[in-house]
């Protein structure tokens, strides 16, 4: 017993570094690291495992070690896809959480770019210096597929009885978007054509691939509109970042790349009461981020985004709600090439969830992933001309009601 | 502009074994609209929400959907931990310190009586690969660090019992708990034994219940018409979550999160604190949290003061003066929460019966329950 207890002594004291109550209120914060694993549909590794490598891969890419990190935050989405109940607390030593603080947020879908504003306060509220961001999903252990993690998603009185899933209720969505502004869904299908293409320079990507408009619409409609290539796939994988206060990320690096702002806005769960042609909450959200980024005119002072696209009119859906194209016009810009890699407004440049795959939470990490890239120049084939100074990513979920947004510039924020 | 944040108003409702006629969101509803009234603030002005909540225990996948409405947090900053509430307040804590927020709401609640089978529910919590398929019921996780701690500290059943009969009996005078009892640590022994050596009474249960808390920045709070209560510090801390390879028999999750709390609000000898509501979640954990906290240097120090009347209600380091959860009832992620609430009415003097006559600093302190390791800390202040 005694040996035992030998082994386990450790140092205990806390980093904490903050110097008093009154001087570091909204401290700058920059993302000096990111890194990510391969996205599958079946790892062979565990949880903890994918939660480690793509924790590694960003510490390494700051350059930083385990112990210089203050404070851990996860982010992942339901429980039931890895079938673990408190799912936060078996994965928090995968993901550097040993003896550190630790907080594990969820906002469905959004949650992995709401991670990055979980941890953004962290060090902007003085408390800590450093955090390091894990987003991990393992979908593949729900057998035989993860949509039926789905079903208890719904109102169990009122909309479980109807038995909805989730292609069901997005077909709805879709369709209201396109009969609204009477969209067709040629336009809607460039969306997965864009995106796949774009994937296949992303060495981490599970479905690349050089597609037409007519193959994409003659795939099986799975629930109309929504047809199979118009739906991001079910994915294993983690990506992870880490961010400092401006001190240390003026010592471990040249190029910090600033979060300028961040957003995050709920709407109510009775998603039938909403008119689902325009995501409010994702507007309220986004202008939450473009206030505290002191910017006025979205479309004019945003070079890059990374719109959340499970499906591929969500892509179209949020670049609306995101100010950065007129209600309905989305899909006209789209076809004008607007949204290309060369285009004026380079769009999911990464190739997003269509394309890279969609791991849930550690999808809308890898998005806030490829800004950091984008905006240091490291995007290699991917790279968007004309040196970006600032992107914007944003996830959503729920039952169509959650909107997550962060602004990230190479410009420090004022 | 200052960094500090107080918390201006609560709101909770009477712990029950069950709550058949109502839901989670009507028990939530409830303690909103006390928590505004308490607070003096109109649910449109409240900034940011925060819920503390686990999918399973809910028994609804992407549990955070169903979060805002009760809370009038519709199109408004809202997020879930899956945490304990204590994590709630150190998250609004430093929402507001980074100024993005001036006032938020943290609410948690248990509808545990809607588990069927809890126990069967907690071994989905256990590794999958390495625990499950060895088939324990994980409350034999307690019973087995608790065989450790008894064996490495000498402590003895005579020593837990006693924190039952303390606890239980303290609740008597709590109109919120659930299990308040007049019990003689006789008749903790004579209950059965869950795993050995843990038994059936030293175990709190569950109960069902819902607290809100508004916290503010000094601006807000200054304009509050209740008597402020300060957060002074906020840490919270994991050890290892795998079973192979944590420190058994000690709370370092509770001694880690204490230290981060203890810098924040600059104390130095824990003895300043005035009163403790700690997780006593299983009996033996209330003496190995208060030896974690750093107010007794070893488990014996801390049953002797026990023994001396020193923990008691009436004595100088009052702990669990509420009733912890053994005589309250185990609230989930509400745990946390209602530990504060004991400490907003202490500091606020408005405890009733069981009221201090020295409240002016105060220390929650939770546990997520096995097999996690998950702790936090919370110091409250009245100056």
């Amino acid at each position: 017993m005694k040996l035992e207890r030998e082994r386990c002594h450790y140092s205990i004291t806390p980093t904490l570094h903050y110097s008093s109550f009154s001087t570091n209120m909204a401290r700058k914060v920059a993302v000096i690291g990111a890194g990510m694993t391969k996205f599958m549909r079946r790892a062979l590794e565990t949880p903890k495992e994918l939660a480690w490598l793509a924790a590694k891969a960003a510490l390494d890419s700051a350059g930083m070690k385990l112990n210089q990190i203050d404070s851990v935050v996860l982010g992942t989405a339901p429980e039931a896809f890895d079938g673990l109940h408190m799912k936060g607390e078996y994965l928090s030593d995968g993901c550097g959480a040993w003896n550190k603080p630790f907080l594990r947020c969820y906002v469905g879908g959004g949650t992995g770019v709401y991670a990055l504003a979980q941890a953004w306060f962290h060090v902007a509220s003085g408390l800590y210096d450093t955090a390091l961001v894990v987003c991990e999903e393992k979908m593949s252990t729900c057998q035989p597929h993860p949509q039926a993690a789905f079903l208890t998603i719904f109102d169990p009185i009122t909309e479980q009885p109807l038995k909805p899933n989730l292609l069901w209720i997005f077909a709805l969505e879709q369709n209201r978007y396109m009969e609204t502004y009477g969209i067709t869904i040629e336009e809607i299908a460039r969306v997965s054509v864009k995106n796949k293409r774009n994937a296949l320079d992303h060495p981490a990507a599970q479905l690349g691939a050089e597609l037409t408009v007519q193959q994409v619409l003659a795939s099986e409609i799975m629930a109309w509109p929504v047809h199979r290539l118009m739906v991001s796939p079910t994915s294993d994988g983690a990506a992870a970042i880490v961010i400092a206060a401006e001190e240390v990320a003026r010592r471990v690096t040249s190029k910090p790349v600033w979060i300028q702002g961040v957003g995050w806005c709920l709407d109510t769960a009775y998603w039938t009461n909403r008119d689902l042609a325009y995501p409010e909450y994702v507007e309220k959200a986004a202008w939450m981020a473009y206030r505290m980024a002191g910017i006025k005119e979205p479309r004019k002072e945003i070079n890059i985004a990374e719109p959340y696209d499970p499906f591929a009119y969500k892509e179209l859906h949020h670049l609306e709600g995101l100010q950065l194209a007129p209600k309905g016009q989305a899909p006209k810009l789209l076809a004008d090439g607007v949204f290309d890699r060369d285009g004026d407004l380079p769009t999911t440049p990464s190739g997003g969830l269509l394309g890279v795959g969609n791991p849930i939470a550690a999808a809308g990490m890898m998005k806030l992933c490829e800004l950091f890239w984008q905006l240091r120049s490291e995007a290699g084939a991917r790279q968007v001309p004309g040196k970006p100074e600032r992107g914007v990513a944003q996830a959503w979920g729920d039952l169509m009601q959650v909107g997550t947004v962060v602004v990230l510039g190479t410009k420090r924020p004022e | 502009m200052s960094d500090r944040v107080a918390i201006i108003g609560i709101g909770y409702t009477s712990l029950q074994p069950t709550t058949p006629l109502r839901s989670f969101k009507e028990l939530t509803f409830e303690s909103a609209q006390k928590a505004y009234a308490d607070a003096a603030i109109r649910f449109d002005e409240i900034d940011s929400f925060v819920t503390c909540a686990e999918d399973f225990n809910e028994g609804i996948s992407i549990f955070d959907e169903y979060t805002p409405d009760q809370l009038g947090a519709v199109q408004k900053p809202m997020h879930t931990l899956t945490q304990d509430g204590l994590h709630g307040i150190a998250d609004a804590l430093m929402q507001i310190r980074s100024g993005i927020a001036e006032t938020v709401v943290v609410e948690a609640h248990s509808k545990a009586s809607n588990l069927l089978t809890p126990d069967w529910l907690l071994d989905y919590a256990t590794d999958p690969i390495y625990n499950r398929p060895l088939g324990f019921n994980p409350h034999a996780l307690a019973a087995l660090e608790m065989n450790l701690f008894l064996n490495q500290t000498g402590m003895s059943a005579d020593d837990c019992a006693a924190i039952v009969a303390k606890n239980r009996a303290n609740a008597l005078a709590n109109p919120v708990a659930a299990y308040p009892l007049a019990i003689t640590s006789t008749n903790v022994k004579s209950s059965p034994y869950f795993a050995y050596p843990l038994r059936e009474a030293e175990m709190a249960r569950h109960a069902d219940g819902a607290v809100v808390v508004v916290l503010a920045n000094e601006n807000k709070a200054s304009k509050s018409r209740a008597k402020t209560v300060w957060v002074l510090g906020a840490g919270s801390a994991n050890d290892s979550a795998t079973l192979e390879s944590r420190e058994w028999g000690k709370a370092l999750y509770a001694e880690i999160a204490a230290k981060h709390a203890y810098k924040q609000a600059a104390i130095e000898d824990p003895r300043q604190i005035d009163l403790f509501e700690i997780d006593d979640t299983y009996a033996y954990k209330e003496l190995q949290h208060l030896v974690a906290l750093g107010v007794y240097k070893e488990p014996r120090e801390a049953a002797q003061a026990l023994q001396s009347g020193e923990t008691q209600a009436s004595g100088k380091t009052p702990v669990n003066v509420s009733g912890g959860s053994l005589g309250m009832g185990f609230v989930l992620e509400a745990a946390g929460l209602y530990r504060v609430v004991e400490l907003v009415l202490q500091l606020r003097g408005q405890a009733g019966p069981r009221q201090l006559a020295r409240a002016k600093i105060g220390l929650a302190q939770s546990w997520r329950g096995v097999p996690t390791t998950s702790g936090a800390v919370v110091i409250l202040g009245s100056e």
